[in-house]
């Protein structure tokens, strides 16, 4: 008996709006209390003492803590208990015991009909049996003492879409736990054409090594005409044992996808140094030199010296235009301006070089290995379908039976659980059918 | 015509709209309501015109996007919703007080939307997170189901009103409101339609946050406030369905959550911070 009592508080639909009453009002806590900052920003907020409070309660990251974990599972037990307890009856109203239905009730449904026949039981079951069968419900029959009684039925299946909506919640419970237990998440910041190999967790706090690294070749940034920026684009590459694995050009949106990584861009930031290009056009070589703004770079093989001196605004915020000094020993020393990511002809005495500048960035990378993601969106999916089913789709039922009353009767009964007014439509059709076969 | 011309007429022509149907409630003058009718559908379409106008400015502009993107677009939508939904009621059921207790939080969305001092309206280029089909679903679906919630809200104040002189005196003014089992039932269904978008609305807004930045869920105010409102939703449903609650717990729920769907959108966005600051 005590075993029961448990039982039935688990299966109770108070519990569950106890728990959704709950769950509710809690969750507000943690949308007026900032989450996972540090503790001294606590501290300066709230004071000592509400600040320790806020500890102890776990509401700093209060949605991960083990009194809101625990109501979130007590609602999963509650789904489970209560669903368990339920399906049986579900099977049982699809089912067989149709057969053993109390035949009084029949008559006192909204939606029945009384037919006299000259027909013989035996035919007149059959008549009605295949009147039913052309309108897509197969019948079963029982003799009962008060007749032959005939049943049908038609979408028994959607009394379970509540349950697949119940299940549909744990099984995105449970995608939230696996990607808990075996994902992480971090970000990387890495400056155009270098490598990195390990990602910063925050969750950890720490940085955390990839079996792989990632290049990031160039990075682009474009800008709506009022300066704001219009896409982040990054073209970067896997390596793995030195050797280049895949390519992938990234834009908010449209992540790189590797060994269960997932790279998303998410921002940049623009770096004091600026990276020239410049190509030698005699003798066809070319290098790249990162430079910082006001000091010398040189490049050996052309015995080239360059700089950049200065520095000027564009109609376009974010964009710069550079004066470049530069210099190949020939002649005299030469200064021209160039706009970032432009390209510009050098002509000296002795040669004549192509020489580019562009402002130089690190691409901000967001990295998530989240193993559940899928399984979440099963639930989702689940959930989705299932909502439709519960609400939309009936289960309709129908009886026939066929009893000797001084004559033959064909008393026809049926109900839906949903869409009474569509059902009703269907009964008076399938009546008249019926009706026709008897004649 | 611009955009801004035809929104601009939307909310007068609701006002009006507004002012009719309670005049019809208030002076028992049903002819007056065919008037509200005819003064709703064609503001409903001018707004309909408006909303597909500004989208067209907007690739105009070398900025296209659908229009679904800031606080005053989705408030425009939202009351646009409202309209349609109401439209529904009132031809599905043929009933017009009912415009009395729903039109007027169609206005007031307009209203608050062109009025507010905080509200841009201007046409704004989008950030890289925010140009993404799925987002457009999320902000569509969510006010769908917010529109759902309103009607529901205001049908759930008609109940309360209704309910109060219910036996009273059968000459009252309220008693020409529709029988209690009606409203009940407009109440219930309303809110079905309500939490089934916001279910979905939920869902794309993580697909889409999964697809933009990895996470699905971050648990940040505007989130959790969602999910708030779903966890009274489907209380309320469930205290329906399994409990028999009908009538005034109904109608006090219904107006509950629709509180807090107006928190979910403003309170947020003022009150609290978040990932979705972008919506001021
Ligand atoms: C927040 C999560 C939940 C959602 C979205 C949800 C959804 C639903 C839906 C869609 C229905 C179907 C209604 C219909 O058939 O018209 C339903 C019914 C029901 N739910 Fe839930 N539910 C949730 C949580 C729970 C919990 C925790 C319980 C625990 C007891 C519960 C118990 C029931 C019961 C007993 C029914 C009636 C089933 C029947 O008609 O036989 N639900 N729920």
């Amino acid at each position: 008996m005590k075993n029961n009592s448990i039982i039935n508080f688990f299966a109770s639909v108070k519990l569950a709006l106890f728990l959704l009453f709950v769950l509710a009002v809690t969750s507000i806590i943690g949308t007026i209390i900032p989450q996972g900052k540090s503790a001294d920003i606590y501290i300066k907020e709230f004071g000592e003492k509400t600040a320790s409070l806020f500890q102890i309660l776990d509401f700093t990251e209060m949605y991960s803590s083990w009194w809101f974990v625990t109501l979130l599972l007590l609602l999963c037990v509650n789904l489970i208990v209560c669903s368990l307890k339920r399906i049986p009856g579900a099977l049982n109203i699809t089912g067989d015991s149709n057969l053993e239905i109390d035949v009084d009730r029949l008559a006192r449904r909204k939606d029945h009909k009384d037919l006299p026949t000259s027909l013989s039981n035996q035919e007149a079951g059959h008549k009605v049996a295949k009147a039913l069968k052309g309108s897509g419900w197969k019948t079963r029959e029982k003799q009962r003492n008060e007749g032959l009684l005939l049943f049908a039925q038609k979408g028994a299946w959607t009394r379970f879409g509540v349950y697949i909506v119940h299940s549909s919640i744990l099984v995105i419970f449970v995608g939230a736990m696996i990607g808990n237990i075996y994902g992480y998440k971090g970000t990387m910041m890495i400056p155009e054409t270098t490598t990195k190999g390990a990602i910063y967790s925050f969750d950890r706090q720490e940085e955390i090594e990839l079996d792989f690294q990632i290049l990031c070749k160039k990075f682009t940034l474009s800008r709506y005409p009022n300066g704001a920026p219009k896409e982040f684009i990054s073209d970067l590459a896997v390596i793995e044992d030195g050797r280049e694995v895949l390519t992938k050009t990234i834009e908010v949106n449209d992540p790189l996808h590797y060994k269960g990584h997932t790279f998303y861009q998410s921002s940049y930031r623009g770096l004091e140094k600026l990276l020239a290009t410049i190509q030698n056009n005699q003798e066809n070589i070319a290098t790249k030199v990162l430079i910082d703004p006001g000091k010398e770079a040189t490049w050996r093989e052309s015995n080239v010296r360059f700089g950049v001196v200065n520095r000027a605004g564009t109609q376009e915020p974010g964009l710069f235009r550079y004066k470049v000094w530069f210099f190949d020993g020939s002649g005299q020393p030469q200064t021209f301006w160039i706009t970032g990511g432009d390209t510009t002809t050098v002509k000296t005495e002795n040669g004549s070089y192509t020489f580019g500048l562009k402002q130089f960035y690190a691409t901000g990378l967001q990295v998530a290995k989240d193993p559940g993601v899928w399984t979440v969106y099963i639930g989702f999916f689940m959930m989705m379908g299932g909502l439709y089913v519960a609400f939309f789709l009936s289960h309709r039922r129908l009886w026939v039976l066929i009893k000797e009353n001084g004559g033959t009767r064909v008393l026809i009964s049926g109900n839906s659980n949903k869409n009474k007014s569509g059902f009703a439509q269907d009964f008076e059709e399938t009546t008249r059918k019926v009706e026709k076969e008897l004649q | 015509m611009t955009s801004s011309q035809l929104l601009g007429l939307t909310i007068i022509g609701y006002l009006i709209a507004s002012a009719v149907y309670i005049a019809t409630f208030l002076f028992k003058t049903p002819k007056a309501g065919v008037v509200a009718t005819v003064i709703t559908i064609a503001t409903f379409l001018a707004q309909t015109a408006g909303i597909i106008l500004r989208w067209v400015e907007s690739y105009e502009m070398g900025i296209g996007h659908a229009p679904m993107t800031n606080m005053y677009e989705s408030l425009v939508f939202f009351s646009w919703a409202i309209v349609l939904f109401y439209l529904y009621l009132e031809i599905r059921y043929k009933n017009r007080l009912i415009g009395a207790f729903t039109m007027p939080f169609a206005f007031i969305a307009m209203a608050y939307a062109s009025f507010a001092g905080n509200i841009d309206q201007q046409i704004k280029p989008l950030i890289p997170a925010l140009q993404s089909n799925w987002l457009i679903a999320h902000v569509v679906t969510c006010f769908i189901g917010y529109a759902g919630f309103a009607v529901a809200c205001g049908l759930g104040i008609m109940y309360l009103l209704r309910r109060r002189t219910s036996n009273t005196d059968t000459k009252s003014l309220i008693n020409s409101l529709p029988a209690l089992k009606t409203i009940d039932d407009l109440m219930y269904r309303s809110i079905v339609f309500g939490f089934l978008w916001l279910t979905v609305g939920i869902i794309t807004g993580a697909i889409w946050a999964n697809s933009a930045w990895g996470t699905y869920w971050s648990w940040d105010p505007k989130e959790t406030w969602s999910l708030i409102t779903w966890f009274i939703y489907a209380a309320t449903l469930h205290a329906w369905f399994t409990r028999g609650w009908r009538g005034r717990k109904i109608a006090w729920l219904s107006i509950i959550g629709f509180v807090a769907v107006i928190f979910t959108y403003f309170g947020v966005n003022y009150l609290l911070s978040g990932l979705h600051s972008y919506a001021g």
